[in-house]
């Protein structure tokens, strides 16, 4: 089976009932996705399919049609893409183990709609739980990703 | 005779090791007052050795010994030693482990933690108590207790010191220049002239120098990063993808695996049939392991699909089946027999209550309480002939090495331990089980390594959860005053069950049952507070806060009623009754934070509660709106105080974490159990809070205090009786129990 991660063609060899979630982590050795609950509670194995925050918990990988995006192919530390520039600067990571999924999905709003309001902030993020709290600069850090998106 | 006093008052002495071509500054504990390895020949079995600056030609490297599990310990206890050693954060490794194997194990082996469980005035009396005791008797090397800014705020920056005070001897005996004439920048020494040695390339002479031992600290005033915002160290990579957590971690062979356990959590297995599991693709094998079975694959996902295919025949779980049998134990241990502590009896709440014809009296309920943190637990354990490593996330390496030696078959010091990135832990990492089991089975194949993921079922339906507990309060009220207030609290011991899972035992009263209530700084004329401890019942440990998580809430519940009956303000009548100095500060600051004027109106309500933790006083005032959908949380004002802010920043994020921690929980999370078994597994049905719930947060950190205290916990305990306080305001409603779910609805 072929598929696209981080603009890289891919071959494994798997079921196709195994979620995209464990492919990348296990198959494809990606670990920047991650595992926090398999029922599509979390949001920490948030990725993006052509644009789109996908669980990847939840999609078995013989039904993945289009390109997947993980936090690695978003930015790297040497090229850091502007949400993850912002969650920088308002340090918004305590154990940071959620931060990716909520990067993934904040991404993903800021594609759409690069001037959310507050409660275009909760409908996008309420999927992703954060059990340290970081909720506060999580939101803090999506607006001033906005500011920059917009006067880029 | 004086110098020894001046050291074991200060309890640590400095001390160099020389390593292969380089140099490690550590701190020689004092745990005893005659067995300081200095003056009484080094190598003793009750002393050691812990390094914090290790300099060799690769760097820099501090050494922060303190678990981080997301609370930004590494770059707190980084930046402790390099205040003083005068290096630049970005320009220093931190490693939470081994330099070198043997040298480290030294250390390991035998640091107590001393001061665990700070606290002031009247808590100081249990500050040396039980828990010290026990930490000491076990010489572990243990985060917990919001210790590891008061622990290691003298020791590391000492330890700073004095390296680089090294560093500066060894460049005036390399070039001939006056101590006096040197100074230190940016991991160089500075000559006169201006040109400068670099650490690393003083660090084989300074192997050969006595440190020097009475060093002056640096006042605050001088302080360059200490009070300043820092940026944690591990902020890239945790907003990258790149930071290698405990359950991403990777070792050369290894193999998979998953764990069934009987649902009733300590339950006997009578039989499985894994005849199916052992068929399913990527499965190497299915072995018996202490109260289950593990799968062994070759990928996580084929693990966990082959583990749920397996049948099984369970026993009964060892503790009562139905939450009422629960419940009714809790009832039940309010009397004479089951009494554990009374360390508050002021005045005499019995002839104020033979003389009072209104007496008020209520009860309260707080429920168990999973850990879950985000990271599902994992291990990777390999054991070989005669030696042992594991990889994971941990508060408690030494508890690791004893028990895998053990299963092993091996002393402890041949356990090395790696300890990673841990994605939360609330407590969970308190307990060793994930390694125990991955343990079993890497002993069933030597030589090579396997690694247990929990599912997050596992992780949930088998953590040791927060206790279960239940409280009475009686009390009177005289104009307008509270005049009395008798607080009973019943749970089981959290710390006897812990320590039951190490073979320890504990004696004497476990302060925990009475923590956050009995030492709350409030004068009430008649007041007292009794803990009682009621038999075990499901296996629980600690949680965030520990004992003050249900009773910061039991006791300021309590008080509300008391207060309201007195037709008293409930931030008032608080700061009337307040009898300590820095916590009337902390109680006025949330009322000048939050302009607190009393009701609100319009469906609007405020509540304010503080509980003094670890020392730490925290106050909170809670504003919600009663609106269709339910109760929203709008604004939380917080004011803490910790003697100092050692990173604002972190301060800040750790703060608001805490409260959120404690407001969701409060909000919608309980663990019950029905025949034996949690009935919650996932986030699905313990859920805590949301963006879309989250409050807007003000923090304050106040600085009064001489002690430096840790702020890991202490935001916790406040936060859920504020909320109870403000939806009474709003609503009329009185919650007594949690979670308050069960009672309104949020929106
Ligand atoms: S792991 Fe996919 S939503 Fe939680
Ligand atoms: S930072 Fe720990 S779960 Fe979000």
């Amino acid at each position: 089976m072929r598929l696209t991660v981080n603009g890289t063609s891919r071959e494994v060899d798997v079921e196709p009932d195994m979620p995209l979630l464990w492919v990348l982590r296990d198959e494809l050795g990606i670990t920047g996705v991650k595992y926090g609950c398999g029922i599509a509670q979390c949001g920490a194995c948030t990725v993006h399919v052509d644009g789109v925050p996908v669980r990847s918990c939840q999609l078995a990988v013989g039904d993945l049609e289009g390109e997947v995006t993980t936090i690695e192919g978003l930015g790297s530390p040497d090229a850091l893409h502007a949400v993850q520039a912002a969650w920088i600067e308002h340090q918004v990571a305590q154990c940071g183990y959620c931060q990716s999924g909520q990067i993934m999905s904040a991404a993903a709003l800021l594609s759409e709609n690069s001037n959310p309001s507050d409660a275009d902030i909760d409908d996008a993020m309420s999927g992703n739980l954060c059990r340290c709290g970081t909720y506060p600069r999580i939101r803090e850090a999506i607006k001033a990703a906005a500011q920059t998106i917009r006067s880029a | 005779m004086s110098r020894l006093k001046t050291i074991t008052r200060r309890g640590f002495l400095i001390g160099s090791v020389a390593l292969a071509g380089g140099v490690a500054f550590g701190a020689y504990m004092v745990t005893k007052p005659h067995a300081n390895p200095l003056l009484e020949g080094a190598g003793q079995g009750d002393t050691a050795i812990t390094p914090y600056v290790l300099i060799n030609a690769d760097g820099v490297t501090l050494i922060t010994p303190r678990a981080d599990k997301g609370q930004g310990a590494y770059s707190v206890q980084a930046a402790l030693i390099a205040e003083e050693l005068d290096v630049e954060l970005d320009q220093i490794r931190v490693d939470p482990g081994p330099p070198s194997p043997a040298y480290w194990n030294t250390a390991l082996a035998d640091e107590a933690a001393a001061f665990m469980v700070p606290s002031g005035g009247r808590a100081e009396r249990v500050a040396h108590g039980v828990l010290s005791a026990v930490m000491k008797t076990m010489g572990m090397q243990i985060t917990g207790g919001s210790t590891t800014v008061p622990d290691g705020f003298m020791k590391l920056r000492q330890a700073g010191a004095v390296a680089r005070e090294t560093l500066k001897l060894a460049a005036a005996q390399k070039t001939g220049t006056a101590m006096a004439d040197l100074r230190t920048e940016a991991g160089r020494v500075i000559l006169p002239d201006g040109s400068s040695l670099s650490y690393m390339e003083l660090a084989p002479i300074a192997a050969d120098i006595t440190p020097p031992q009475e060093i002056a600290l640096r006042e605050p005033s001088e302080w360059r990063l200490i009070g300043k915002p820092m940026r944690r160290i591990d902020i890239v990579a945790k907003s990258t993808g790149t930071q290698n957590f405990g359950i991403d971690h990777k070792v050369d062979g290894m193999v998979h695996a998953a764990i069934v356990l009987n649902p009733a959590q300590g339950g006997p297995m009578n039989s499985f049939d894994a005849s199916e599991a052992l068929t399913m693709r990527g499965v190497r094998d299915v072995v018996q392991i202490t109260g289950g079975v593990a799968v062994i694959a070759d990928n996580t996902w084929r693990a966990f699909q082959a583990a749920s295919a397996i049948r099984f025949d369970w026993g009964p779980a060892p503790f009562p089946a139905t939450m009422d049998a629960h419940w009714e134990t809790l009832s039940n241990s309010f009397t004479e027999e089951f009494e554990d502590s009374r360390q508050r009896d002021d005045g005499d709440v019995d002839i104020s209550f033979a003389e009072s014809a209104g007496l008020i009296s209520a009860e309260y309920r707080a429920p168990y309480l999973a850990h879950a943190p985000l990271e599902p637990l994992s291990a990777i354990v390999r054991i070989d002939n005669d030696a042992a490593e594991v990889w994971t996330g941990t508060q408690v390496p030494r508890f690791i090495q004893k028990n895998v030696g053990r299963i092993a078959g091996i002393e402890a010091d041949k356990v090395t331990v790696h300890a990673l990135y841990m994605g939360g832990s609330f407590g969970h990492r308190l307990e060793d089980e994930v390694v125990k089991q991955a343990a079993e089975i890497a002993v069933k194949m030597k030589g090579t390594p396997v690694k247990l993921t929990y599912s997050r079922e596992q992780d949930m339906t088998h953590d040791f959860p927060r206790q279960i507990a239940m409280a009475r309060m009686r009390g009177v009220v005289r104009n307008g005053q509270v005049d009395s207030y008798d607080l009973g609290i019943a749970m089981p011991s959290v710390v006897m069950s812990q320590m039951a899972r190490q073979e320890l035992s504990v004696p004497g009263p476990d302060s925990q049952i009475v923590a956050g209530a009995w030492d709350q700084p409030f004068a009430i004329p008649n007041h007292r507070v009794t803990g009682y401890r009621a038999l075990q019942l499901a296996p629980i440990s600690s949680w965030r806060s520990v004992g003050a998580s249900s009773n910061g809430f039991f006791y300021n519940a309590g008080l509300d009623e008391l207060i309201h009956a007195a037709g008293a303000d409930p931030l008032t009548e608080r700061i009337r009754l307040c009898d300590d100095d820095e916590a009337r500060k902390v109680l006025e600051a949330v009322g000048e934070m939050s302009g607190w004027d009393g009701v609100l109106g319009d469906g609007r309500g405020r509540g304010v509660a503080l509980t003094q933790s670890f020392g730490v006083h925290c106050a909170q005032v809670v504003e919600v709106t009663s609106t269709d959908a339910g109760i929203r949380i709008e604004k939380v004002w917080v004011a803490a105080e910790v003697g100092t802010v050692i990173d604002p920043v972190n301060f800040d994020n750790l703060v608001k974490g805490g409260v959120l921690f404690g407001l969701g929980h409060a909000m919608n999370c309980e663990i019950t159990y029905t025949d034996g078994i949690a009935d919650q597994s996932n986030f699905d049905t313990y859920e805590g809070m949301r963006m879309h719930q989250c409050p807007v947060i003000e923090v304050r950190g106040l600085e009064n205090g001489a002690r430096v205290l840790g702020i890991g916990e202490p935001p916790v305990p406040p936060a859920a009786p504020a909320l109870a306080g403000a939806i009474f305001a709003a609503t009329g409603t009185r919650l007594r129990e949690m979670p308050f779910s069960k009672f309104v609805d949020f929106a």
